[in-house]
């Protein structure tokens, strides 16, 4: 744990990209192996389930500071971190005895105690929080809190690992991608050996597009790309292998159990097949909202009635894998032939969930921008440029995949609700709630929330909005601030629909600030009726 | 009831009897000043009163004024009220006002801390039945390490730096945390250069007390001559073109809000190290008990927190508003318009 604790330290001490590789390639080739696979787990978020509720945590953490829980929860509010939070109000400590254990070693403990009844959780705990030194106590406490974010993306980490083993990256992305259980594996099977066993769920890592900058024209021949439409689901790899079925989704999430009826695909697709796709919703024959598909992940267990209410597609764009031979480096057409030879007899199946994203010529690239403009009907969140000769390469890269999405919707709306944000925002008011004007029948209007956003404005534009909605709070819940509605911001989004989650009844997607509209008063705020208007 | 010996106004903190002001916020006729920072000496007054060694510094600030200063302790009656200076140990000069009038007492802190720093006359408490506390750092969140530990950091974080050959930059606030770093940067390292706004100020203090040597960069300094020495800096210098020619360098800044990974991150620098001229927690809930006090007034900082939580311990707490750097303000420079959100 001092290692683990100290590479932290080490990262959190450099702004440099290379310097936070440098350190976690060193601790990769110098911690023990069980420490660097739990490393590995951790930064790709593979904890073990945790073992107390940070309500427990937040009481143990206050009693054992000798402070209210009140006092606790506002300090928490403030520092913006759970695990920091912990760390800084604790006793100072009072030297250990003996040396820290491994970072396996606490992680065993995390998994031991999840059986444990309350009472020994506590005592373990706040014996930890005694005994370890700050950055140790940070560190430790992470494991029981939220997401482990400490700027090191799942891409850096492979990296660091590829500069300690000299392993290429992309063999190693594909070694730590799916579903293995740090506490059965060992670092020379995960990580230096070439794997069989457990291959058949194993998805591919995903080739991401970037966005394109300007205008298609710069891309050259149109002769050399192929468009598709943009569809806003979750990107998903559909795999059958050995009669199995695997669904995967971008976040390197097995989403197998959240979409049943994909499992009629297992018969229709011969084995050794892999492809890339969207899942969409696809209520009554087209293509839905995205905030009805959201009520698909995260469930235990899919109800018949949303089966029912947000039946889904898989809408297939690409072949990785076809008889069990892996094609990503042969040209984007090649792949995109075999993918229409089998997909087109399936999609006018009524009883199969998969359709094929077509993928269309380009005459012109006046073409392209036609065919942008008509993406709103075709419920598509813009286009994407695919080059035609392009292999399916690893992660975000440049040159052969763009997105070129249409423009943003956009509202002026009022900032009424402010909470603070975490990372470096904490501290600083920069979770903003906005509303719109709900005009009643008769005459009246009040501001009824809409979106809420927190990010789009400089740091500077930051603090000034936070010194204001400090000196104009009207009430305080808890975290939450009401200000005075003084000020209006144009809010941009991908897409709206009906929703029970504001005021208003509407919902956005990627809602984020465009600019702060200081010419504005907020009498000229949009209404709602504008904003209900934009509704597909 | 008879009226408060202090009130808060919209000019600043008022004694009625006296018709003087404690660090007003707007021009008054006649002002007592705690200690040089801006946000309590403010330019406009008639006539400034503060200990003596705050005069040099407010003459420095704020250009020619009138102004008489008093010895620690001095009395100076002002129409039945006896007021007096007192070490607050916040920066040089700093100090707390002690407001005597028939047998009631109310000390005002200004800023302070409980720790020694080895340049500013320490915080003594004094016995009032008032006491007017800032509560900068007022959250148990914060916790200081001693001055040495840290000093200790930032002399090991300047030798690797100087290892690799490079500069390092330290940020800090000009008046105050950056000579206190002066004091205890290992000589032995090498040469501590400084930018012109801190050197201003180095040349003030050093007509209050000794200083180790400096050298100010000028447009002459030659980055070479930099390579493995310390450049003392003020945050606004974050940045600027004027850093950019030191390459290569580290950044470090000494300041409490470095104490917050999230503070650190939001000013991109390589290392914070958390060193404040205010007090933690525990420090504000000694220095009040010690005091004596039943009345305690918060004023900027974590004012709503720290006064509920008084009221919890049995204190007739209450939180009134000042133009002090209000609350969570990181007070020891700004962040600058363009930097990446």
């Amino acid at each position: 744990m001092k290692a683990f604790a100290h590479l932290v330290k080490t990262l959190d001490g450099t702004n440099k990209t290379n310097a936070r590789v440098a350190a976690l390639a060193a601790y990769f080739r110098e911690a023990p192996d069980a420490d660097k696979v739990w490393a590995i787990a951790i930064l790709s978020h593979r904890r073990p389930p945790r073992p107390v509720n940070t309500r427990l945590l937040r009481e143990w953490a206050a009693e054992l500071a000798g402070i209210p829980l009140w006092l606790f929860e506002e300090s928490y509010h403030i520092v913006g971190d759970l695990a920091e939070t912990i760390a800084l109000v604790a006793p100072i400590k009072q030297g250990p005895a003996g040396g820290t254990p491994s970072l396996a070693r606490y992680l065993e403990d995390l998994i031991v105690l999840k059986g444990q009844p309350e009472e020994a959780k506590k005592a373990y705990l706040q014996k930890q929080w005694q005994q370890l030194d700050y950055y140790e106590r940070f560190v430790f406490t992470k494991l029981f809190t939220g997401g482990f974010r400490i700027g090191i993306s799942q891409k850096l980490m492979t990296r660091a690992l590829s500069l300690a083993t000299g392993i290429d990256p992309d063999v190693l992305a594909y070694r730590l991608m799916g579903g293995w259980d740090p506490s059965k594996t060992s670092f020379r099977s995960l990580v230096l050996e070439p794997q069989e066993e457990e291959r058949d769920s194993r998805p591919y890592p995903f080739y991401l597009a970037y966005a394109l900058e300007g205008e298609p024209e710069a891309l050259g021949d149109p002769a050399d790309w192929i468009m598709e439409h943009k569809w806003d689901g979750i990107r998903a790899q559909l795999i059958v292998r050995n009669r199995n079925l695997y669904l995967w989704s971008r976040g390197e999430e097995l989403v197998t159990p959240s979409f049943p009826e994909f499992q009629a695909l297992r018969d229709a697709l011969p084995d050794g097949t892999v492809l890339d796709g969207e899942i969409l919703p696809y209520p009554r024959g087209q293509v839905g909202s995205f905030n009805d598909l959201q009520k698909r992940l995260g469930r235990k267990t899919i109800s018949k009635a949303l089966l029912k209410n947000v039946p889904v597609i898989l809408r297939a764009y690409d072949l990785l894998e076809w008889q069990g031979e892996d094609l990503r480096q042969q040209p984007f057409l090649n792949r995109n032939r075999l993918l229409t030879t089998l997909v087109a007899p399936l999609a006018g199946d009524p009883a199969l969930p998969l359709d094929l994203s077509p993928a269309l010529e380009i005459p012109g690239w006046d073409a392209v921008h036609k065919e942008r403009g008509r993406s709103r009907d075709w419920r598509s969140e813009g286009l994407m440029l695919k080059k035609k000769d392009a292999p399916y390469q690893v992660g975000r890269k440049k040159g052969d995949w763009w997105k070129w999405k249409v423009a943003p919707l956009t509202v002026d709306a009022v900032l009424i609700y402010a909470m603070r944000g975490h990372g470096r925002r904490s501290n600083l008011f920069t979770d903003y709630t906005f509303a719109v004007w709900d005009e009643k029948t008769d005459g009246q209007r009040e501001l009824v929330t809409f979106a809420k956003a927190y990010s789009g404005l400089t740091d500077a534009e930051f603090r000034e909005v936070d010194a204001w909605i400090k000196k104009n709070t009207l009430e305080r819940f808890g975290p939450v601030r009401s200000v005075t509605p003084t000020h209006v911001f144009e809010i941009a989004f991908e897409g709206i629909a009906r929703s029970n989650r504001h005021k208003s009844g509407v919902a956005t997607r990627f809602p984020r600030i465009v600019r702060w509209r200081k010419d504005k008063p907020i009498e000229e705020a949009n209404t709602l009726a504008d904003v209900v208007n934009l509704i597909p | 009831m008879k009226s408060p010996l202090l009130e808060f106004t919209e000019k600043g903190i008022y004694c009625p009897p006296a018709d003087v002001y404690l660090d007003p916020w707007k021009p008054v006729d006649r002002a007592l000043i705690t200690h040089g920072h801006a946000d309590h000496s403010r330019p406009g007054h008639g006539h400034y009163i503060t200990h003596h060694s705050n005069i040099p510094i407010l003459r420095h600030r704020l250009g020619g004024l009138s102004a008489r200063g008093l010895e620690w302790g001095e009395s100076l009656r002002v129409r039945g009220v006896r007021f007096s200076f007192h070490p607050a140990g916040h920066i040089v000069g700093s100090a707390q006002i002690r407001v005597e009038s028939r047998g009631e007492v109310w000390v005002f802190s200004g800023d302070y801390k409980t720790g020694v720093d080895g340049l500013s006359t320490p915080f003594e408490p004094l016995p009032c039945h008032t006491f007017i506390t800032e509560c900068t750092f007022g959250l148990p969140a914060f916790s200081w390490r001693p001055q040495d530990e840290v000093m200790g950091e930032i002399n090991s974080w300047w030798a690797r730096v100087k290892a690799e050959g490079k500069t390092a930059v330290l940020f800090a606030y000009s008046l105050g945390k950056a000579q206190r770093l002066l004091a205890h940067l290992d000589p032995s390292l090498g040469t501590v250069f400084t930018h012109g706004a801190i050197e201003n100020m180095n040349e003030v203090v050093r007509g209050l007390v000794p200083l180790p040597p400096t050298r100010r960069i000028t447009p002459e300094t030659g980055s070479g001559e930099l390579a493995g020495n310390l450049v003392l800096a003020p945050p606004g210098a974050h940045g600027s073109a004027w850093i950019r020619k030191m390459a290569p360098f580290e950044t470090g800044m000494a300041s409490g809000w470095m104490a917050f990974r999230g503070a650190r991150r939001r000013r991109a620098v390589d290392r914070g190290f958390a060193l404040s001229d205010h007090c933690d927690w525990q420090g504000l809930l000694d220095s009040i008990s010690a005091t004596g006090a039943e009345r305690i007034i918060c004023t900027h900082g974590y004012s709503d927190i720290l006064s509920r939580y008084l009221r919890e311990q049995g204190f007739d707490a209450r939180t009134e508003a000042t133009q002090y750097r209000d609350e969570d303000g990181e007070p020891e420079g700004e962040l600058k318009p363009g930097e990446p959100s």
